[in-house]
């Protein structure tokens, strides 16, 4: 009999059972449930379920990323809340304004999500957090409410598709522009309902935040997680927010459902043009594209890895007149790492906007979005109509070397070029 | 649960993904009808003054992909659309929906023999959809545990008849 994938071993664990192969229905019990804004839309299914308690208070975090500082009265009153649910019920890791990060970033960095956890998010690119070698899945409002109330999940045993990198990439090109070539590669729903691991001599020599990025994005492929085995480099980043380690990989004789091997020597930057994730393009092939705005953000490329390569390109340079480039960091520890550093000086000098961390832009909610006649380059992870502002916007979605270059000159440039 | 439904059809292509079907800049709220105002606004921005309740909307590949906002589903759910039938759905979607006790049905192939406006009926017991020329298009039949999710009339009621006391 074959052996097991990382999620089959996962899910088997989670739901008391010996074994569990792809197809079979599971309940499983959820280490970990966290929740943004999406929390008060829980609150409506939570209460006529009626449980009055959640399960588990210490197995839930909640923070505040959508809509940070509230744009409106209305969220103001939302974020109230939540506020006050996460005080009567007891829930210790409520991150409020101010010790804020968009979600999966603030589960990453401090530590929340471990190796063979079942984790929940009230949020699809919850994928992230698979990284460190846990199942992570977004889940919707009522989901959401069950888990609270229950905190159990029915989830389907998803097949595995293995995705197995190999080479060396070209200057100035990272793990964004290695899954925009994968998701170009299978199309946006190529992992429909799939767990996705990445394998593969380029993926082991990622760091984490280079990890994040990968399965972050499987939720473009339509996957239900994305994830990485746990290995000393997870070990080490664990180990750094005082956070405990398990190993955990597939067996050698797992059976994946399909093996992508994609070869990524030499391959320089991608660019997903408008208007899906999917509408992969070499940057050669694009550019000279005029730009109104560049922005660095979101779950997928806000990291202070990211930041640091914007400051890199944008030391002594200016951002090109008539361009907004706004850097919005992943999360307040970030942010206070680019004051540290002296990054955020360096943004400024060069004419960028540095805000807060929210999800607002990427969105298309609240601080920075896009009218109807602008061209944006995002390192953000969708570009469907209307994702950033106006549905007549154009969005391509490119890595920060290639967001950053492009704010230079006004227009998509190959950062191997600036 | 209704087990037929008839109705003239709305048609979506492939890719339809929940920043089409409501905007992130509506999201601000918790009220259902605000959603509803505004679905599909980027694909038509008078379409939710059209449907009528009791429509049906069929779509291609992979409907439904992108955010996990289940204000998605609450918006079409809420201006009375009985069903959704697409070639395949994004997971998350049709997990939301099915919760929402909203009927979603894989029915594969379907899209291309259908044309905007045409009336469908759609019989759940028999898994079966007429199209106007009396031709039968079967749907995947849904999982046990789904079905039970959807009969029971969404995930609430089921959780709520679980937890209750059996005498009831």
């Amino acid at each position: 009999m074959a052996g097991h994938t990382i999620t089959e071993k996962i899910l088997a664990r989670a739901s008391r059972s010996e074994v569990v192969r792809p197809g079979q229905i599971v309940d499983g019990s959820v280490d970990l449930l966290y929740m943004h804004e999406m929390l008060a839309m829980a609150l409506l299914p939570f209460n006529e379920i009626g449980t009055l308690k959640v399960w588990d208070p210490s197995k839930i975090v909640v923070t505040l990323d959508h809509w940070v500082p509230p744009p409106t009265p209305e969220i103001a009153k939302m974020h109230q809340t939540i506020r006050e649910f996460c005080r009567t019920q007891g829930i210790q890791r409520f991150h409020d304004v101010g010790d804020h990060g968009i979600v999966h970033q603030l589960i990453a960095e401090r530590g929340y999500a471990q190796p063979w956890d079942l984790v929940i998010g009230s949020d699809s690119h919850t994928n992230m957090v698979g990284a460190v070698g846990a199942f992570a899945a977004g889940i919707g409002a009522t989901d959401t409410a069950a888990v609270m109330a229950t905190g159990r999940l029915w989830l389907r045993v998803p097949e595995t598709l293995r995705v197995d990198i190999h080479g060396r990439l070209s200057e100035r090109t990272g793990a964004k522009d290695v899954i925009l070539k994968v998701i170009g590669t299978t199309g946006d729903d190529g992992a429909r309902y799939a767990a996705v691991e990445f394998t593969g001599p380029t993926v082991k020599a990622f760091p984490m935040n280079e990890r994040f990025v990968l399965c972050n994005m499987t939720t473009e492929m339509g996957a239900k997680v994305g994830m990485i085995e746990a290995d000393q480099v997870t070990k080490e980043y664990l180990a750094h927010a005082g956070r405990p380690f398990r190993e955990i990989r597939s067996d050698e004789d797992a059976a994946f459902a399909r093996t992508f091997t994609i070869d990524v020597d030499g391959m320089g930057p991608q660019v997903a043009c408008p208007s899906n994730p999917a509408n992969l393009k070499p940057v050669e092939e694009v550019e000279g594209t005029k730009i109104d705005v560049a922005f660095l953000g979101s779950c997928t490329n806000a990291r202070i890895e990211d930041l640091r390569i914007a400051a890199g390109l944008l030391k002594g340079e200016k951002v090109a007149r008539g361009v907004r480039f706004q850097i919005t960091p992943a999360s307040q520890n970030i942010y206070r790492q680019a004051l540290k550093e002296g990054l955020i000086e360096i943004f400024m000098d060069a004419g960028a906007t540095f805000t807060s961390s929210t999800c607002g832009p990427c969105f298309g909610g609240h601080m920075g979005t896009l009218a109807g006649d602008e061209v944006c380059i995002s390192s953000t992870n969708r570009n469907y109509p209307g994702r950033m502002g106006s549905p007549q916007a154009q969005v391509y979605l490119a890595s920060p070397w290639t967001v950053t270059a492009s704010a230079i000159h006004g227009e998509i440039r190959d950062p191997r070029k600036v | 649960m209704i087990h037929q439904f008839r109705g003239p059809v709305w048609t979506f292509g492939d890719d339809i993904s929940t920043d089409h079907i409501i905007s992130g800049k509506y999201l601000g709220t918790t009220d259902s009808k605000a959603f509803a105002a505004h679905a599909f606004e980027a694909v038509d921005p008078t379409w939710a003054k059209k449907v009528k309740a009791g429509d049906l909307i069929v779509a291609g590949d992979n409907f439904g992909c992108g955010s996990s906002r289940e204000q998605a589903p609450i918006a079409l759910k809420t201006l009375g659309v009985s069903a959704i039938l697409a070639n395949s759905f994004a997971r998350i979607f049709f997990r939301n929906a099915i919760n929402l006790g909203f009927p979603v049905l894989e029915c594969p192939g379907l899209r291309r023999k259908v044309n905007a406006g045409d009336v469908l009926e759609v019989d759940m017991a028999r898994g079966e959809v007429r199209l106007p020329s009396g031709e039968i298009t079967r749907f995947n039949a849904l999982p046990p545990n789904v079905l039970e999710i959807l009969e029971a009339g969404g995930l609430v009621a089921k959780i709520r008849a679980e937890l209750s006391p059996k005498s009831s």
